[in-house]
């Protein structure tokens, strides 16, 4: 089945490409152009950028997004580590039920998620804030984490922790010196997956975010409102592009330890 | 076994399905208030024409999706698992990109490619085409642009796992017992993988039919989905207790979907495909 595509399946994957990524280069060229309103081509300026570093609107909702979504790695991936050694470890009655709930918050619209845990926060009285948006983003982190440990855990070579169990390691240094590390890049991958989830959330943030308390993708929704601006454009280009840039170094980074 | 996920996921997954439940039963008193009194009323006005209306929309839309996610993302999985030779890495990681970057900013570069003063309309006023723009934002066909924008690569990721398990030997074998390329196509590749069509339309469908900031952004009254819907009825109005059973019913329509599919054998597939 090797050899030359057919012509019009590469044409259809190229126009495919195109439309998955001419946007995102449509908002980068213009967070470039001088003109105020609608779209312009001539010139090139760095001063939306400029806006954007200047504005503490922006500044503080940045600060919020890493207040949420610095824990939410955190406790997410601590606890999708514990929960799928759990899962994949041991059996125990509910096994399965266990796992059909934990798909929940992954399969349910983010919107019915949103609006479910306000009205939890509303129906305990507790006001809206940097805690109850970090709570809702550790609950769809959690099920995240979960899945990439677990994932990663089915490729151990369980052969190894027996031998150090027969060399004398007690349970937990086995795990401790053996398994964890081994785990290491499936809760490193994990936590590159759940940061960028948390940071750019806007759905559930919506619901659950308060007056004082909006998150860098809520801040950029209400900017939204006010219509396209190349400072938006700007904005967003940073958004889209500064995590990718990380992920992609991750990912490096991860390649040349294996 | 109380580990803290299950602990996690009761308090603020489940226990807020159940505050859902209980809100649903209640009524609106004025100015947005709850009455605290039993009442099957919100599920009696899921019959509002007007919610079958957007109900109806949100249904076609997301099937629209699921089609053109279908067709396109069975193209680049094909090309991909078959043509992409030593690139196919740098592919797959640019069809899983988008995954990390912000779905908001995604849906926004949309409306600078489609508003009144925006780049296509730009482009056809500069070449003399029109003389006034064309209203491309704000309706059904901005949304489902979005919609197909957003969840295509949810489309190619099982596609090309079930392109990659093929076995190889079961076309050649049928080359060399006459068969055209068509029909091998038509007659083994695609029926072989079934899964992966069938996982990839669960993963894009069960998002789309709830998407709340692509009708937010791009689709205006005219393109008006059950997501925006409850979110009024949340934000707007402030009925609460309709908005509870609106969004009870979108989710026992995914987890009952998901259900039938998982019934259906397919449920592995699916979620190793989204790690």
């Amino acid at each position: 089945m090797k050899g030359k595509s057919p012509p019009l399946l590469r044409v259809l994957c190229i126009i495919l490409f195109a439309f998955m990524y001419g946007p995102l280069l449509v908002l980068i060229a213009f967070s470039f152009t001088p003109t105020e309103y609608g779209i312009g081509w001539e010139g090139f300026t760095l001063k939306w950028y400029q806006e954007v570093f200047t504005n503490n609107n922006i500044l503080n909702a940045l600060n919020v997004s890493l207040m949420v979504a610095i824990p939410c790695v955190l406790i997410s991936t601590a606890i999708g580590t514990l929960t799928a050694f759990i899962i994949y470890r041991s059996r125990f009655f509910g096994r399965g039920l266990f796992q059909g709930i934990l798909y929940i918050p992954l399969i349910m619209p983010d919107l019915v998620m949103g609006v479910t845990l306000l009205l939890l926060f509303t129906f305990i009285g507790l006001s809206l804030g940097i805690m109850t948006i970090l709570f809702a983003h550790v609950s769809f982190s959690i099920p995240l984490a979960t899945l990439v440990i677990i994932g990663r855990m089915q490729r151990i070579d369980r052969r190894l922790e027996e031998a150090a169990m027969d060399l004398g390691a007690d349970e937990w240094t086995t795990m401790r010196k053996v398994t964890l590390p081994l785990l290491m890049p499936g809760i490193l991958a994990a936590a590159l997956l759940v940061f960028p989830w948390s940071f750019n959330d806007f759905v559930i943030t919506y619901f659950v975010s308060g007056v004082g308390s909006s998150t860098l993708p809520i801040r950029v929704y209400s900017m939204i409102r006010l219509g396209v601006s190349p400072m938006v454009n700007a904005l967003g280009t940073l958004i889209v592009v500064v995590p990718l840039i990380l992920v992609v170094f991750g990912m490096l980074m991860e390649k040349r330890r294996v | 076994m109380l580990s803290p996920a299950a602990l996690w996921l009761l308090l603020f997954t489940l226990i807020p399905i159940g505050v859902a439940v209980y809100y649903s039963f209640l009524t609106r008193g004025p100015w947005g208030t709850i009455v605290y009194e039993f009442t099957f009323d919100s599920y009696r006005q899921v019959l509002d024409p007007l919610f079958l209306e957007i109900f109806a929309r949100s249904l076609k839309l997301a099937m629209l999706t699921v089609a053109a996610c279908l067709v396109g993302g069975y193209a680049v999985a094909y090309w991909i698992a078959l043509y992409g030779g030593r690139h196919k890495n740098l592919l797959l990681f640019l069809v899983i990109l988008p995954f990390w970057t912000s779905p908001l900013v995604r849906v926004y570069s949309w409306m600078i490619i489609l508003s009144d003063h925006g780049l296509v309309n730009t482009f056809l006023g500069t070449t003399g085409l029109i003389d006034s723009p064309v209203p491309l934002l704000h309706n059904e066909t901005a949304v489902l642009i979005g919609l197909i924008y957003t969840y295509v690569p949810f489309m190619i990721l099982p596609l090309y796992a079930s392109l990659e398990r093929l076995d190889r030997s079961v076309l050649e074998a049928a080359s060399d017992l006459g068969a055209t390329a068509t029909e091998r196509f038509f007659k083994i590749t695609l029926p072989l993988t079934k899964g992966g069509m069938l996982a990839g339309s669960v993963l894009v469908f069960a998002p789309a039919i709830g998407e709340f900031i692509i009708p937010e952004l791009l689709g205006g009254a005219k393109g008006m989905m059950i997501g925006k819907f409850i979110s009024l009825k949340f934000l707007g109005l402030r009925h609460w207790p309709l908005g509870s059973a609106y969004s009870l019913l979108l989710l026992t329509m995914v987890l009952l979907l998901l259900y039938l599919y998982m019934r259906a054998g397919g449920g592995k597939e699916a979620f190793q495909e989204r790690q």
